[in-house]
């Protein structure tokens, strides 16, 4: 049985009891406990069930690496699963739940997976579950998966909040044991600044468990002295609970810091994503030891020596009354000690080493502990948990010599370093035959910006431990037949056996990729950090090669799981993006506003008045404004300035059309073509003084627009004498709309409004009222309209004036839905429903558009290619229904037949539709095969119900074709 | 070949399983091949299956500089759908969707094929614009799926949050058939009845050279020696640019890294795959229990299989505003694959300007599900000279002008 | 996560201040071109592996255009420079020939 020892602990406060749940059963435990050393404190030694076989398990490690002790830890919006019991600290009122079980931990009806195991080898379910066809789907898979998973998943919405940190430094250690303090202080000392990441909420890492000395000092008291003297340091940050991450190219690294974790509170942020921009990155991040592959290693009681040792040094938590402890090595015999002077009994060290240093042999005989070596554990004994242990030599095929009886193994098969970070970013390992372990290769690091290593590596995680002659042993006994082979757990978490990876490579899967992704080998939470050397051991021998030369699997970031509320930060909820508000913003959203998101701008669809349907609020606006009087908040166009002596020359260039002939205080529309000839944006163009033109764009293009004319200015036409500014934010822009706009303008007084004055495609500047504006008499609506700009920070007071006095005439402000239905009656193109990136203007009949005068311009190089000349490209064209109704938006016009491909041919689709309710008819724009020659020809759209709508080709422009309405 | 079956797991568990061959056998090259294909990924182990067995072309190799289905087969997010726009890439994609519906038992490996269903969302009124236009095309292409609204998305996926507030769910294009399948076993398949046919699949075996002689290929230069051939087909996915200039032509291609990440395992919470184009990301929970998740690809010429961590932050803080219980998971893995993106995002299966020689590339972030209909059409496009299936994805479209853009239903095509 | 330092500030930007623009140096072809020339221009790349010559903006800092010489392979950075250029300057084909004996410029 596990139990706490009555005194020690280093890192306990026997004075602090805290209460916590376990499966809803109350406990209690220490501040300074984890999760695990409260549970082995009260012998819960069961912990979990695994992934595949659902078989009982106990805690195997003491850190990041456990595999088996994961909890569903928390409620509600708290809740997470697959939390790590060994790096859980525990707090008051913590609520755990051990997983993948059902109904209990005890009793798991999955446990009948294990039963069959020996139907169920790597791999087994690509050879089975083929028939019937439809099973896997709705028999197999469903099984599979309900059976998989981990953890419960999360049903709230997170409660907690995160953030991001950026820093800077010159060294970032990451590793807070002695090797990382003592490269911190080097580094400081050299008056570099430093950040030291140290994973746990203590510092040293190993060394004070082990009883270290360092520099003369025990290593608590070296440690808590340097700490101090960094602390002092202006140069120095020093971080707990963080968590090196990832490294990844030029010196970026991630840390993750825990901050409530152990400590549950509202006010502050959970979790702290450290974005890290290190000169130099130096990785103290220790070792991690590999446990041995012997039958029966995965039963609860059987922990690594390491952990057993963290266990009763740091917690005083005792595995067992009796242990036995298994080693290929030194370390472990650290442990046998810690029992013994700990009052524990270990009966015996099972050394699998063919000779062992007789100094260490007397020395644990005089502590009453019998060396066994060259021996091996043949056979752990026990159902739910460890009662004794089988052992026999270790060069046998497994006949048993005696078996002792105990209640804990530790087991160690040497050291592995921790080499994760140093080969996120390609840093290149090292076979180090003498220890057996990868170890970083010094001439191949990973590289940065300027080709050199940036990642170094001290301590133990370089290799430097301390661990005796280590014999390497990776199966136990050598020659353990196939029956026990089978019982022998590689990766605990997935169940992986010594048999599967043989089996792998029987089977041609040789490749230590191939090996882990038909095993499953390394792919369960802890990514192989037990589980990795062991299996890929095993495959080498199967393959009859050497370990270098069946290589590792990628190491990729991040160390340990990090939380995806981390990776996302701040931004969630509102501010996930920026919102971008024109300054009426306000005013519409307290007089109704049905908002669309337009890029990261909001615009009014439409304004609904109360009881209104947005149906109707679209036909009352339309309506409203072409009897009487609209108002549109057009500020989200793009607004560009392109000013300079060859600022002519260069929007010839850009826009298809001429510019450079457009005299000031006029105003042109004009397209614009990618290079590749298709139309990528429209707007119209004002030119303001000799050289100086406002070019309006979409409100989606304003951005993507100006950066395309610095591109040009700035990497083709460096010499042109050009400059660009993109004012879009800067003004208000309101277009008044409707026979009754000028009348009501007019009310304001100030500038002169009539047509003599500022005459259609004209614009001027001025006073509106009391306020100074510049009026564009343009119209996208076929109506009499003004579009007028103010400073941004009138737009508000403007608009209100505006709407104060259009109340006579009934104004109404409308929203963009109104604003697409009345461009479309008057047969105007719209940038994203006309075109969607394959449409050139030719296509749209925008011929007039394309100016013959100009030897260049974007996009006309293009449209000479063969594809582009096509006549067949479908052509614009307006569809009327034959009934009246609206067409399907989407739909597509077929012809008879099918192509080659089985596929309905089609002849056309329909770009916009709408309901008119100034027609009182369906209305619709489209593109046609030979369009605009088929006027009256009545086409047949498919619904998607299977139903066929029909419409007659007609001219696109469906409303005051002769334009009398907008001239005036 | 010992076929796969229940039965056979029973009879070799007897045993403890030590009666199982190869899955495929592994042979020393031969001098000459009537075909030789260079690559071993899904895509070119589906064409080598294909030419044996559409066209009795079965001797045949298949050279893979590392480990077959190590490329971008071993590390997408194993999407399965065919939703497509344009005419050919609905083809090609449904094509290979139907095939997928009975790979498991074509090839006697279950390559897990769940069509559990694919949501493409629509958040903005553009998208619902252009998923409905899909949604037409689609009903005429013989592809079928089909607008829901919102109630409806929720109802499929109960986990997910429709009501905002930046990007509220305002429907989605869904396709029933469409889902997933395990990428390495589709790989793994294909190689295994390729073998099965007789032919050699080569890992460890780096082309270095293509030779040919006026104007004809005659075979390749390769680490494990020459070897002749008489057609070749180059499908090297993420090297694309590197072996074309072997053979004497350059491509219309970049190469980017696209990044994916998988969460912990958790029980059951999501059984359909969702695509949410206008924040970017894409999830699903695998048969183990993970979320699966992918994002955009980085701007920059990339061969390092790493990305840039800042594409998984956004991926990550998308998919919480449309799934929030995710932020509560943890990232499990992340990484990272090279794709080849065209200068219209659309793939290239076409003659080249070397007889004999040709090129399956291009599939950029969406050539998983594309494995089977890649490979059946390709291996016509060898044997015969043409294929419908390939007829528009020929390489000489980017100087014709003629493009097969399928950004124009909803931003990217992953 | 790239840094590339922008010839105009001095600033050493790291890639989320940047918007990348593909290879650099290419030459613009309009109307009278051939179809070949027109499509090297649009559509045909080197996309080399190894020492890639590429465009960056400055997007949220100075707002400029530049050109980087960068591995595409080790993502190391030999240099930026000036966009107004219409070939790598000779203090970059130094700088990555003192790195890359091998290397050559024409690809």
């Amino acid at each position: 049985m596990s139990f706490r020892l009555p005194s020690g602990g280093r890192l306990i406060d026997r004075t602090s009891e805290l209460k916590f749940t376990f499966n809803g059963r109350i406990m209690r435990g220490f501040a300074g406990d984890t999760l695990a050393s409260a549970l082995l404190a009260r012998d819960q030694m069961l912990m979990g069930r695994s992934f595949k076989y659902h078989r009982p398990r106990g805690v195997v490690a003491s850190g990041a690496e456990e595999p088996n002790a994961l909890m569903n830890i928390g409620e509600g919006g708290r809740f997470e699963p697959n939390q790590r019991a060994t790096t859980a600290e525990l707090f008051d009122g913590m609520a755990a739940r051990s997983q993948n079980h059902w109904p209990s931990l005890e009793f798991d009806v999955g446990a009948i997976n294990a039963k069959f195991a020996r139907f169920l080898p790597a791999g087994f379910y690509y050879k089975t579950f083929l028939y019937p066809r439809h099973f896997w789907k709705y028999v197999f898979e469903p099984i599979i998966r309900q059976s998989a998973g981990l953890g419960a998943a999360p049903k709230e919405a997170d409660a907690d909040t995160y953030e991001h940190f950026y820093a800077f430094c010159d060294v970032l250690v990451v590793g807070g044991g002695i090797a990382g303090l003592m490269a911190a202080r080097d580094a400081a000392a050299d008056g570099k600044r430093v950040i030291v990441l140290e994973q746990n909420g203590h510092w040293g890492g190993r060394a004070p468990v082990d009883g270290a000395v360092v520099e003369g000092k025990p290593a608590d008291e070296w440690v808590s002295v340097t700490l101090q003297a960094l602390e002092a340091n202006d140069n120095v940050t020093l971080r707990d609970r963080c968590m090196g991450a990832g490294v990844y190219d030029h010196g970026y690294v991630l840390g993750y810091e825990r901050i409530t974790d152990h400590a549950p509170a509202n006010d502050v942020p959970r979790h702290r994503l450290w974005r890290i921009r290190a000169g130099h990155v130096v990785t103290a991040t220790g070792a991690l030891e590999r446990p041995l592959s012997f039958a029966g290693n995965d039963l609860p009681g059987v922990m690594l020596a390491s952990a057993v040792r963290d266990y009763v040094v740091n917690h005083a938590v005792a595995p067992g009354k009796r242990t036995v402890v298994v080693t290929n090595n030194d370390d472990a015999y650290r442990t046998a000690e810690v029992m013994v002077n700990a009052g524990l009994s270990v009966p015996a060290i099972i050394d699998a080493r063919p000779s062992v240093d007789e100094a260490l042999i007397s020395k644990f005989s005089d502590l009453g502990v019998e060396v066994k070596v060259a021996s091996a554990i043949a056979k752990v004994k026990g159902k739910d948990r460890v009662t004794g242990v089988a052992i026999c030599a270790q060069d046998s095929n497994g006949s048993v010599s005696t078996t002792i009886e105990c209640d804990a193994v530790a087991m160690s098969g040497g050291w592995s370093p921790v080499v994760h970070l140093w080969s996120h970013c390609g840093g290149k390992l090292t076979w180090d035959e003498d220890q057996a372990m990868f170890r970083p290769d010094p001439n191949r690091p990973p590289t940065n910006q300027t080709g050199e290593g940036f990642v170094s590596v001290v301590g133990w995680a370089n290799g430097e431990i301390d661990q005796g002659d280590i014999a390497p042993v990776w199966i136990m006994p050598q020659g353990a037949s196939i029956e026990t082979r089978n019982k022998m757990w590689l990766d605990f978490q997935n169940d992986v056996k010594v048999s599967d990876v043989q089996l792998a490579a029987q089977e041609g899967f040789e490749s230590v990729e191939h090996a882990k992704r038909y095993t499953t080998l390394g792919m369960a939470t802890d990514q192989g950090k037990l589980s990795n050397i062991n299996g890929l051991a095993v495959l080498a021998d199967a393959l009859d090669t050497g370990i270098p030369q069946v290589g590792t699997t990628t190491f990729r970031p991040p160390y340990t799981p990090i939380s995806m509320g981390a990776i996302a930060g701040e931004a969630r909820g509102e501010i996930f993006q920026p919102l971008r508000r024109t300054p009426m913003h306000a005013w519409h959203e307290k007089n109704g506003a049905h908002w669309e998101p337009v890029g990261h701008w909001r615009r009014p669809y439409c304004f609904q008045q109360p009881g209104e349907s947005v149906e109707d609020a679209v036909n009352r606006e339309i309506t409203n404004t072409r009897t009487s009087l609209g108002l549109l908040d057009a500020s989200t166009l793009g607004k560009i300035v392109v000013k300079g002596p060859d600022a002519g020359k260069f929007l010839d260039m850009l826009y298809t059309n001429m510019m450079s002939n457009l005299k000031p205080g006029k105003c042109r529309y004009g397209l614009m073509c990618s290079e590749n000839g298709f139309l990528m944006d429209d707007g119209v163009v004002a030119r303001i003084d000799e050289d100086t033109w406002l070019c309006h764009t979409t409100t989606g293009g304003a951005d993507r627009i100006h950066a395309w004319m610095e591109d040009w200015l700035q990497c083709e036409w460096w010499d042109w004498k050009v400059w660009t500014l993109n004012l879009t934010e800067q003004f208000a822009q309101v277009a008044v709309v409707g026979p009754n706009a000028r009348t009501m303008l007019e009310t304001l007084g100030g500038m002169d409004l009539s047509a003599q004055a500022l005459p259609f495609m004209g614009w001027a500047d001025g006073k509106i009222g009391d306020f100074n504006v510049r009026v564009y008499r343009i119209s996208f609506s076929g109506e009499l309209s003004y579009e007028i700009s103010v400073p941004a920070s009138e737009g508000l007071a403007f608009w209100e004036a505006l709407m104060e006095a259009g109340e006579p005439f009934g104004i109404t402000p409308y929203g963009t839905e109104a604003l697409h239905v009345m461009r479309a009656e008057k047969g105007f193109i719209m940038i994203g429903d006309e075109t969607d990136g394959t449409v050139i203007p030719q296509d749209l009949g925008l011929n007039w558009a394309l100016s013959k005068k100009k030897e260049d311009f974007l996009g006309n190089r293009a449209h000479s290619r063969s594809h582009m000349a096509d006549p067949t490209r479908w052509k614009l064209v307006g569809l009327e229904t034959v009934d009246g109704s609206v067409l399907p938006d989407g739909a597509y016009a077929v012809a008879d037949g099918h192509n080659e491909n089985g596929q309905r041919n089609m002849i056309g689709r329909v770009t916009s539709t709408y309901y008119s309710p100034t027609l009182d008819r369906g209305i619709a724009m489209g593109l046609v095969l030979h369009g605009p020659d088929r006027m009256g020809e009545v086409l047949a759209f498919p619904r998607v119900d299977g139903t066929v709508a029909y419409a007659r080709i007609v001219s696109p422009v469906f409303y005051d074709p002769e334009g009398e309405k907008q001239n005036v | 070949m010992k076929r796969y079956s229940a039965f056979a797991i029973a009879r070799e568990a007897a045993n403890y399983h030590q009666g199982w061959e190869r899955a495929w056998a592994k042979r020393a090259p031969k001098k000459r091949y009537d075909a030789i294909i260079i690559g071993a990924g899904g895509h070119g182990l589906a064409s080598a299956y294909y030419l044996g067995k559409n066209h009795g072309i079965t001797n045949v190799a298949v050279l893979e500089k590392g480990w077959l289905g190590g490329g971008n087969t071993g590390r997408n997010t194993t999407i399965i759908r065919s939703n497509y726009l344009q005419d050919p890439s609905a083809a090609i994609y449904e094509k290979a969707r139907s095939l997928y519906e009975t790979l498991s038992q074509d090839l006697n490996y279950n390559v897990m094929f769940s069509p559990r269903g694919v949501i493409m969302l629509a958040q903005t009124h553009h998208e619902v614009r252009g998923y409905q236009r899909t949604a037409h095309a689609n009903a005429l292409q013989g592809v079928k799926t089909e607008w829901i609204g919102p109630e409806r998305v929720k109802q499929l996926c109960p986990i997910m949050n429709i009501e905002g507030p930046r990007y509220p769910v305002l429907g989605g294009l869904w396709q029933a058939r469409g889902g997933t399948a395990r990428h390495d076993a589709v790989a793994w398949g294909y190689a295994r009845a390729c073998s099965d046919m007789g032919m050699d699949i080569i890992q460890q075996c780096e082309v270095t050279g293509v030779t040919s002689e006026g104007g004809k290929v005659t075979g390749v230069q390769t680490s494990l020696g020459d070897i002749g051939c008489n057609s070749l087909g180059i499908v090297v996915a993420g090297h694309s640019s590197h072996v074309a200039e072997m053979a004497g032509f350059r491509l219309p291609i970049e190469s980017v890294a696209l990044q994916a990440l998988v969460s912990e395992p958790i029980k059951p919470c999501m059984d359909v795959v969702v695509m949410a184009n206008t924040v970017h990301g894409y999830m699903s929970q695998s048969d183990k229990g993970e979320m699966v998740i992918g994002g955009g690809t980085d701007g920059y010429n990339n061969y390092t299989q790493r990305g840039s961590f800042h594409h998984i932050e956004e991926t990550v803080r998308a998919l919480i505003e449309t799934f929030p219980m995710i932020s509560r998971l943890k990232m499990l893995r992340q990484w990272g694959g090279i794709v080849d993106v065209t200068g219209d995002r659309s793939p290239i299966l076409s003659k080249t300007p070397l007889e004999g020689c040709y090129i399956n590339c291009g599939w950029g972030t969406g050539g998983f599900k594309a494995i089977p209909g890649s490979g059946f059409g390709f291996a016509e496009l060898m044997a015969k000279g043409y294929s419908p299936l390939t007829a528009e994805f020929g390489m000489e479209r980017f100087r014709e002008g003629r493009f097969i853009d399928e950004s124009v239903a909803a931003g990217v095509a992953h | 996560m790239l840094t590339l330092k922008c010839p105009y500030c001095g600033v050493q930007a790291c890639e989320t201040e940047l918007s990348p623009g593909y290879e650099a140096h290419l030459k613009r072809f309009g109307p009278g071109s051939s179809d070949d020339d027109f499509e090297t221009y649009l559509f045909t790349r080197p996309n080399v592996k190894g020492v890639h010559f590429e465009r960056w903006r400055h997007a949220y800092g100075c707002g400029k255009w530049f050109l980087a010489a960068r591995c595409t392979t080790t993502l190391e950075v030999f240099g930026t420079y000036s966009a107004q250029t219409p070939a790598p300057p000779a203090e970059i084909i130094e700088a990555i020939k003192s790195k890359r004996p091998d290397w050559s410029p024409e690809t």
